[in-house]
């Protein structure tokens, strides 16, 4: 699964908000290198830069400062054309489900979208559709129950499935996910963290995980990076980091996930 | 959607605005069905008509037929129509002025009076303090006492067109009445006639449907411009936000009134159709609708559902019709409500000032607020020809600026009660 290509990089990756009394340093300088198949969490508490930082590897915020690699190369996305071809590769899961959805467009439109992004919009309707109730039984939605709803119809569990079936549809390279389980009980948590490890082992996608929950960043990953106030204090293995921490932010957040061991049952991973 | 509409009828103010609107929109369009006329023709040869039926007199005395009524009192309301306390009053001041000592007039007796005035009244005289009208209006008075208290019929003549000798055709008793429904000519005047001499009504609603469609227009106008500009601005940002804020900026600071006047009188009065009017009123208000509109996309733009339609490779102008315009569509509703009601009273505000349409084609509520003004209708107490014209605007605004505010209840569930 994981081999040695970079497929993600970054130096010097800065985001500045505001000037003056207002200035928000939101992400500071931060180098980082991503490798095809590696499972990445960013881990950091709240107001940490975790989602500016996943918003400029996405395209969506410009950084102030530094450069990104995208594939080896450095990566431009000046125009729409280019910008659409790069969000074939990377995609994300927002952190709040409910905001996610424009609320005047149904469920199918939704998954449509991702269809013809992949190219697909020429297909007949019955292929589509096809597709369409593939991806929801993927994520055990059923596609009938949801075609004339509107997002804002549905649970947030059930929102934030539709968000992995639309993964499932667009399969790209990388998967931003922030805090894909914020909304969602522990047991659906572990079925979510489930259909995306499977998304991954399917169409061979990088999964970087943004979270404050430093105890799924044990769980999920390979690679970790700890974010305090902008800056990636430390990073290495999952087991590295988390268990021998040696900053006094890592063990702060630590502290906060009491019986880490007991909580996440390893074995279902 | 449906949901929507609901609770917008649901909410008091609304409805009450809208029903009031919608009286005012169906007369305008029901009217002209029934009335044929066209709204500035001219129909009295006098100005000022009161309000009321108007019979013909010669149709009423040959042609309909003549009823005969035993009414009480109905000589002595012949004499006080024609001898009003007023006219007594002067009659009492005149003989007075002349000499005759107060307490041998008694003004409540008619016949009296009347015989102390012929035995007096001089027309040549000049009492002190009278003026010209003051004399003109004693020779006018004098001469409408004459047969006053006849008790004979009248005897209709009309001349032989072969001997050209008038000859007997009728008689008319004091007792007899026609059935106005059954005179073939008469006409109501509801609100009576103008300045020149046309039916205040008909031009009414006349103008009220061109100021409505001025309003209109100006709020289309003004709304697809700032929706344009407030939308590009708002979402692209960058130099091109800049400069449209700057702009916007400017166009705040310079009174829009102003603006107004300026640019109506450079058009010149004759090149001013109501259309132009419209148009020059909608172009010079677009202000205040791009600053809301900027401000709610700006707030927009950086949403999550917004990323996400972009994440699907949606184009900026499908972004901006999708994803943000169905968001900010209640508050554009909302302007153009404001915009129809302040160009309406803008239209009138600038025909006042006699910078209006051009007065020859057709009504506005402003132009006959200005004719009422110009021919003194509210000093010399023709109310008719002014008072329902502000009445009208006042409704109209009343009612678009009480829908606006229903909505606004409806739109912001923190107004909801
Ligand atoms: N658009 C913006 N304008 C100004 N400041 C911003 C903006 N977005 C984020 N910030 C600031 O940047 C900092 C980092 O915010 P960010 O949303 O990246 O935090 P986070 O780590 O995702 O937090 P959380 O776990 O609560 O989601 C915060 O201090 C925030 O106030
Ligand atoms: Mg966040």
């Amino acid at each position: 699964m994981k081999d040695n290509t970079v497929i993600l990089s970054g130096r010097g990756v800065t985001k500045v908000f505001g000037f003056g009394a207002n200035k928000t340093v939101a992400v500071d300088h931060v180098d980082f290198t991503f490798r095809k198949g590696e499972i990445i969490s960013i881990v950091g508490e709240s107001g940490s830069g975790k989602t500016t930082l996943a918003k400029m590897l996405l395209g969506l915020v410009s950084p102030t400062e530094g450069e990104i690699y995208f594939d080896g190369e450095l990566r431009d996305i000046r125009t729409h054309k280019k910008k659409r071809e790069y969000w074939k590769n990377i995609q994300a899961i927002f952190q709040d489900p409910f905001s996610s959805y424009n609320i005047f467009r149904k469920v199918d439109a939704v998954l449509l979208d991702c269809i013809r992004m992949r190219g697909g919009g020429n297909l007949p309707y019955d292929e589509k559709l096809e597709m369409m109730k593939r991806a929801c039984s993927f994520v055990n939605l059923k596609f009938e129950e949801l075609t004339n709803k509107y997002p804002f119809e549905l649970s947030g569990g059930q929102q934030q499935r539709l968000m992995i079936a639309r993964i499932f549809l667009l399969s790209p390279k990388i998967l931003l996910a922030d805090e894909p389980t914020s909304m969602i009980d522990a047991c659906s948590r572990a079925t979510i963290l489930d259909m995306l490890m499977g998304l991954r082992n399917d169409i061979g996608m990088t999964p970087i995980f943004i979270t404050h929950d430093i105890g799924l960043a044990y769980y999920v990953s390979d690679t970790v990076y700890i974010m305090e106030h902008g800056r990636f204090v430390e990073s290495g293995t999952a087991d590295q980091v988390i268990l021998n921490p040696k900053e006094a932010y890592t063990r702060r957040l630590l502290s906060d996930v009491p019986k880490l061991h007991e909580e996440w049952d390893l074995s279902t991973v | 959607m449906k949901h929507l509409l609901r609770q917008t009828f649901r909410s008091g103010k609304f409805l009450v605005g809208f029903v009031i609107f919608m009286t005012i929109l169906l007369t305008v369009l029901i009217y002209p069905l029934f009335v044929k006329d066209p709204p500035l023709g001219i129909i009295s040869r006098g100005t000022f008509l009161a309000p009321g039926i108007y019979v013909n007199v010669y149709d009423s005395m040959n042609s309909s037929p003549r009823y005969t009524l035993i009414l009480e009192g109905a000589a002595s309301r012949r004499v006080a129509g024609k001898l009003g306390d007023d006219d007594r009053q002067a009659m009492q001041e005149w003989l007075v002025a002349k000499g005759v000592p107060e307490d041998s007039i008694d003004i409540a007796d008619t016949a009296g009076l009347i015989a102390l005035w012929e035995s007096n009244f001089d027309p040549s005289l000049r009492l002190p303090g009278m003026t010209n009208a003051d004399r003109n209006y004693y020779i006018r008075l004098t001469a409408s006492l004459e047969g006053l208290l006849a008790t004979e019929d009248a005897v209709v003549a009309a001349a032989n067109p072969e001997t050209g000798a008038l000859e007997e055709i009728g008689v008319i008793t004091q007792t007899d009445y026609v059935n106005v429904g059954e005179v073939p000519n008469s006409r109501l005047f509801v609100l009576g006639t103008d300045n020149f001499g046309r039916d205040v009504l008909t031009e009414l609603v006349s103008a009220t449907g061109v100021s409505l469609i001025i309003g209109f227009v100006a709020g289309i106008v003004a709304t697809t411009i700032g929706l344009i500009l407030g939308l590009v601005s708002g979402y692209i940002g960058g130099l091109v936000d800049d400069i449209i804020v700057f702009i916007t900026n400017l166009f705040t600071v310079i009174p829009t009134f102003v603006l107004l006047i300026l640019i109506s009188f450079s058009i010149g009065q004759e090149q001013r159709g109501a259309f132009t009017i419209a148009v020059v009123i909608g172009v010079t208000s677009w202000v205040w609708t791009t600053r809301a509109v900027r401000a709610q996309v700006v707030s927009l733009r950086n949403r999550d559902h917004v990323n996400l339609s972009k994440l699907s490779g949606h184009s900026v102008a499908y972004i901006l019709a999708m994803d943000i315009l169905p968001y900010i569509a209640s508050y554009v509703v909302m302007a153009l409500i404001l915009q129809i009601s302040s160009a309406i009273l803008a239209e009138a505000g600038l025909s006042i000032l006699g910078l209006g349409p051009r007065t020859t084609e057709v009504p506005t509520l402003g132009l006959m607020m200005r004719w009422g003004l110009i021919y003194q209708a509210h000093v010399l107490n023709y109310w008719w020809a002014i008072f329902p014209v502000i009445l009208v605007i006042a409704l109209i605004t009343f009612s678009l600026n009480l829908m606006n505010t229903g909505l606004d209840q409806v739109f912001n569930p923190a107004l909801r009660e």
